[in-house]
């Protein structure tokens, strides 16, 4: 069974195109939270309780949004593959292992794009939910919530850094240059 | 009762799996076959290959379903070999 799933899954090359998807998206997620939270902190701050409700209507946004987006993408691009495919080979597939990585890759890379964004969002999230539980943090919630975002983008840039083989710091810290900038570009935009 | 101790087949099939992993899904699915996968030519999404196979006891169709399952399809049978049961070491 797992080995049938491993070779479906390097028959449709999905492990690459996931780790993009997870990149890509997550990336997205974590800076909407980041221009969330920013945003609430620089017009003067909000009850935890209201900021917990945006980011959440946010975040479930952004999961849904990335899992639809890909499943139907993918589903697309895979079907016209196998007819392609299918084509070229002048047979029909449907009973192929090609079929089965067509009808499977994009419900991995859909789970995948929707989970990345609602993972993260929610990572960030984390000092929002402990504060309301009564956890005492080192800092406001709303500020401890923007450096668990600046955390989770710098983490993002180290996971590239050790795919793409580069420095892992340079490109955590990378990131987390996009991220002052964003924050940077929020607080001008407020004031 | 003969039974087919080698096969070669000539055999169409998407570039992916290429034939390593061809190959290597044919034997797991076929235990105690050897199978060996020759390239003959490459085209943008197919290629054609010739595919021997060889066993104690090949059943085709089990084969042929195995290489369909791969998304390939069998043009021909090129060559064969089948040994009677009374020929020993055969």
């Amino acid at each position: 069974m797992f080995s049938q799933l491993r070779f479906l899954v390097q028959l449709g090359r999905a492990e690459h195109i996931a780790r993009r998807y997870f990149v890509t998206n997550g990336f997205d997620g974590a800076l909407t939270m980041l221009g969330l939270t920013m945003g609430f902190y620089a017009g003067g701050g909000v009850a935890t309780p209201v900021a917990i409700s945006a980011c959440l209507g946010a975040a479930v946004a952004l999961g849904v949004s990335g899992l639809a987006s890909a499943y139907m993408s993918e589903a697309a691009e895979r079907e016209k593959e196998l007819h392609e495919l299918e084509q070229a080979l002048v047979g029909n597939l449907e009973a192929s292992a090609h079929a089965r990585a067509a009808r499977l890759i994009p419900l991995i890379i859909a789970a995948v794009n929707g989970f990345a964004p609602l993972f993260l969002a929610l990572l960030i999230m984390l000092p929002l939910w402990l504060s309301e539980a009564g956890v005492p943090l080192p800092l406001a919630p709303l500020p401890c919530a923007i450096m668990v975002a600046f955390l989770v983008l710098f983490l993002l840039g180290v996971f590239l850094g050790s795919v793409s083989g580069r420095f892992w710091l340079w490109s955590g810290l990378r990131m987390l240059a996009i991220a002052l900038v964003t924050a940077g570009l929020i607080l001008w935009l407020e004031n | 009762m003969s039974a087919v101790k080698r096969i070669v087949l000539d055999v169409l099939k998407p570039l992916d799996p290429d034939a390593l992993a061809f190959a290597s899904a044919i034997a797991d699915r076929h235990p105690g076959c050897r199978v060996t996968v020759t390239v003959s030519e490459v085209d943008a999404k197919t290629e054609t290959t010739l595919v021997t196979v060889e066993g104690d006891a090949i059943v085709y169709d089990d084969l042929a379903a195995t290489i369909g399952s791969l998304g390939a399809s069998v043009h021909s049978i090129d060559a064969v070999e089948v040994s009677s049961a009374d020929q020993p070491g055969r």
